[in-house]
């Protein structure tokens, strides 16, 4: 018993490290530009997609093909922003925006559709099949690799953010779009690419996410759903939040799989509620965000 | 102001007009492939105008309005097994199912309507997905994932779809009554000031807590009794079908594309959408369901950006605008303020009370919140 609690809470971590990783990119886009993208979801099984691509057709290894799917990402989400989402203004933009989203998810997963089919795949290298044996269980090494690469783009996201000139920038928007226009920060800029950058870290974690669970188009529903329940727990727009909320639910769903697997996904829900019901702006929210 | 009397008339005739060609349209077209789109283009004007009562006055978008949809299918399905009811009798359930959906709409509402605006949404998804996990696993109450059947109605089956034309017409229109009703009173008028700006009409002394929850449980329980007539129609229910996310997505784009927050606009786009959605479906190019989605995504991005205020209220616009031959004195915001000022209207916009009461306010209104975040 003690065991496979310990085998899930380690599972939950590692995962959580890279759920984390994609949260942040949620977060980063909403703190920035003020809106949540739905698409962010099948934006990671895209990412999915071409690693798996990649793999099959061009025989690339997966963390070497995140050379250029990072980047392929990172284009596809300035394109998504110049295209739609800088040309929405005015009153009910809130709720535009979260249409637009929606209205490209379902775009990208039709062409997914169109182009994979529907059956389950899931990527397949040399080290999601073996394993590592440490503190008595299994742990196959794509988890390891990949909690690595996550933890190392987010401290790579942090000091961009913390420690450049673009991250003061747009650390500038999130707190007050105005005023940052005032100072002269080309603020349009600033958030194309904070769009690109939150859309960049989908290819790692559809790397990992298709590594670790077989994928089809339809996938980026659950996906989104849970990216949302983690980063309005750990409160819209906070970055630790997403950190923290990420580690805590993942490994929170991997202790209740191990008694009710089949309800693990709804206390993740549950959970969400619950901290909502006592506070309604998450974890490490702002109070701002509540009052509007 | 001797016009003002005129559109009057001519509205009274038109709704008089409309109410006959539905009324009609099965005795017309008996084919049963032909009054299968009107029954569920019915249902889901009900369902559009249900959400809007609610999100189109509030600002409160709901993206889960498939859980009273589903509810009431399966709370139908599950008294109507338990109990052994059958034949007719089963649409004496309706209060049941409507209370059934009232119930879970005020503890959905007390948990969801604590928080605004993204928040909100993301709340009404997760209450969504949690809905449809239960569906699937609480085996023994709902079927799980084989889902429920409905009790044999024994209507002959040439004319199968007419009672159930008339049931969803009756609930159509009831529908459209309570939002023209809404919109009308002092309730409304509350609703509206939550949109505009929560905070002030608070100050104001509007008790938005409680008038946001009654809207989401009026809005819930009609939601919750079409969907039982819908499982009725449809014979069974699913959890993917009962609890399917496109639906709520669907209904927003209802909204949106006939003009949210208006009474026309929601009816409008079910009429255009889901017959539209029913033949797309019907077409052998589009059967394998990913044309139809990037379509479906397509439509979704071109009136969110060039007619994000929906055809009813852009069209009013136009027709406005093509009476008066651009001259300046009216111009779409000030039509607003003179009452009567569009008679006119698309002819849609016939079941609205006026084309004019429809229209939002200035955009500058809130735009300067929209900056401050």
């Amino acid at each position: 018993m003690a065991r496979e609690l310990i085998h899930a809470i380690v599972d939950g971590i590692l995962t959580g490290g890279v759920y984390a990783l994609m949260a942040v990119g949620l977060t980063l886009i909403f703190g920035v530009l003020d809106i949540i993208n739905i698409a962010q979801g099948v934006l990671v099984i895209l990412g999915a997609y071409l690693s798996y691509s990649l793999s099959t057709r061009a025989h690339i290894d997966l963390f070497t093909g995140l050379l250029i799917t990072i980047p392929v990402m990172f284009i596809i989400g300035v394109v998504i922003h110049w295209a739609f989402i800088r040309r929405l203004r005015g009153t009910e933009r809130t709720s535009m925006t979260l249409l637009v989203t929606y209205a490209v998810a379902l775009i990208i997963e039709g062409v997914l559709y169109k182009v994979y089919g529907a059956d389950d795949v899931q990527l397949q290298a040399s080290y999601t099949t073996s394993s590592v044996h440490i503190f008595g269980f299994y742990l196959p090494w794509i988890f390891i690799y990949g909690f690595i690469v996550a933890v190392c783009l987010v401290v790579a996201l942090y000091l961009l953010l913390y420690r450049t000139r673009l991250g003061r920038s747009v650390r500038a928007t999130m707190q007050d779009e105005n005023a940052a226009r005032l100072v002269g920060i080309e603020v349009n800029r600033v958030a194309a690419l904070t769009f690109g950058i939150g859309v960049a870290v989908t290819a790692v974690g559809g790397m990992f996410f298709g590594a670790t669970n077989a994928f089809n188009p339809n996938s980026g529903y659950d996906l989104i759903s849970r990216l949302l329940a983690i980063i309005i727990l750990g409160g819209l727009g906070s970055i630790g939040g997403a950190l923290a909320a990420s580690v805590f639910m993942l490994t929170l769903e991997s202790v209740v799989t191990i008694w009710q697997p089949t309800w693990a996904i709804a206390v993740f829900y549950a959970a969400l509620v619950l901290v909502l019901l006592i506070r309604p702006t998450g974890f490490l929210g702002r109070k701002a965000v509540r009052a509007q | 102001m001797n016009r003002g009397s005129r559109p009057w008339l001519v509205r009274a005739v038109l709704l008089v007009l409309l109410v006959a060609v539905t009324v009609a349209f099965p005795k017309v077209f008996t084919n049963p492939a032909v009054t299968n789109y009107g029954v569920l283009a019915l249902i889901f004007v009900t369902v559009a105008s249900a959400w809007n009562i609610f999100s189109g006055n509030s600002g409160y978008i709901s993206l889960g309005h498939a859980v009273f949809f589903g509810s009431g299918a399966y709370a139908m399905g599950i008294a109507a097994r338990d109990w052994n009811v059958q034949g007719t009798t089963v649409f004496a359930l309706l209060p049941l199912v409507a209370a059934v959906g009232a119930v879970i709409a005020v503890i959905f509402g007390l948990i969801a309507l604590r928080v605004r605006r993204h928040t909100f949404i993301v709340i009404t998804i997760a209450v969504f997905f949690i809905f449809q996990l239960a569906a699937f696993n609480l085996r023994s109450f709902t079927g799980g994932s084989a889902g429920l059947n409905s009790p044999f109605l024994n209507w002959p089956s040439s004319g199968y779809n007419t009672p159930f034309y008339y049931i969803a017409l009756a609930f159509a229109g009831a529908t459209i009554a309570i939002a023209v009703a809404v919109r009308r009173s002092r309730f409304g008028l509350q609703l509206r000031a939550i949109r505009d700006d929560e905070d002030r009409a608070r100050g104001l002394g509007v008790r938005a807590m409680r008038v946001k929850l009654t809207a989401f449980v009026l809005s819930g329980a009609i939601t919750a009794m079409i969907g039982s007539v819908w499982f009725y129609y449809i014979n069974q229910v699913e959890p993917q079908t009962g609890f399917d996310p496109l639906f709520d997505l669907l209904v927003v784009l209802m909204a949106f594309l006939g003009g949210y927050g208006t009474i026309a606009g929601p009816v409008v786009g079910a009429l255009i959408i889901e017959p539209g959605t029913l033949w797309l479906n019907t077409q052998p190019q589009f059967s394998g369901g990913y044309l139809s989605e990037i379509l479906l995504g397509t439509v979704f991005l071109v009136i969110v950006l060039f007619v994000p205020r929906g055809i009813v209220s852009t069209g009013g616009e136009w027709i406005t605008r093509l009476r008066t031959r651009g001259r300046p004195a009216v111009v779409p915001a000030a039509a607003g303020a003179v009452p009567g000022g569009s008679p006119g209207g698309p002819a849609a916009a016939s079941t609205a009370s006026t084309a004019d009461a429809t229209k939002y306010p200035p955009p500058a209104s809130r735009a300067s919140k929209g900056g401050a975040r």
